[in-house]
């Protein structure tokens, strides 16, 4: 089941919000001078850049470490299993991040651009959002209860 | 000098609104799509557009596509090493980023020129 926890926000440090920030802005600038200098075909690699991961992963990281040693437990190994859950979860979205990318490539030339990014977002959404379904339900599907037929 | 700074704010706020959407969404591997969303693309595509044309941007997108297939290596990767190996986050993300790299520029070399 998946659910929005806004108390997450309040567990976020300013310096923490201020790191992906850079983070984001600096990949923004660098795709756009790679583009400048090599032109489009090296520039638009950088457009699938992973900028959010490697600071999402850390923070991820730490506060679930943080949130076990509160507990009495060290953490060390949870917070990595944390961050490889992010990271299973940011393959998939990569595979979502595939069809943006052909979206874009085959229908920005001949229509509107704006209703073109929209639609590529909503594609992003929806192959990203299946491929975790799929995932999810490879992984727990057996593990359902079975009914035990005692209804007859 | 001015586009810079547009970017960088553009791309900083975006990179920040799905780092956000990250963290409040449960549970985590769901969050961690997040950490793959469109994010430097949709704060540059439109600047892209608006400065360079649409052909131009669709180029971007093409090299983009083999940008993204380098990122499932990449987060494949690091799901990896990180459940095997004793390896911090940090330093997982930072010693695959070779491979990204590497995956994007040797599908460039490949597909490039046919986009």
């Amino acid at each position: 089941m998946i659910e929005v926890r806004l108390s997450a926000v309040k567990g976020t440090r300013p310096h923490e919000y201020l790191i992906r920030f850079l983070f984001g802005g600096s990949a923004t600038v660098l795709a756009g001078l790679l583009a400048q200098r090599f032109g489009p075909g090296i520039g638009g690699l950088f457009l699938a850049f992973p900028a959010i991961f490697p600071a999402t992963a850390t923070l991820l990281e730490a506060h679930e470490k943080k949130r076990k040693q509160r507990m009495g437990c060290d953490g060390t190994v949870r917070g990595r299993m944390a961050a490889s859950i992010d990271a299973a979860g940011a393959a998939l979205g990569s595979i979502g991040l595939c069809t943006f990318a052909a979206v874009l490539w085959r229908q920005l030339p001949g229509h509107n651009a704006a209703l073109v990014i929209a639609g590529a977002a909503v594609v992003w959404t929806l192959v990203s959002c299946a491929g975790w379904e799929v995932r999810k339900n490879r992984m727990f599907g057996l593990r359902r209860p079975r009914r035990t037929g005692a209804g007859g | 000098m001015m586009d810079l700074v547009i970017r960088f704010l553009v791309g900083g706020a975006v990179v920040s609104v799905f780092a956000m959407l990250g963290d409040v969404l449960r549970p985590k591997s769901f969050a961690g799509l997040f950490s793959a969303a469109p994010s430097i693309a949709l704060a540059t595509v439109t600047l892209t557009i608006h400065k360079e044309g649409k052909v131009y941007a669709a180029h971007d997108a093409a090299s983009m596509l083999l940008g993204a297939v380098a990122f499932i290596f990449y987060a494949a990767a690091a799901s990896f090493v990180l459940r095997r190996c004793r390896m911090s986050a940090l330093a997982a993300a930072s010693v695959l980023m070779p491979v990204w790299l590497g995956v994007a520029l040797g599908l460039w070399a490949i597909f490039g020129g046919r986009g």
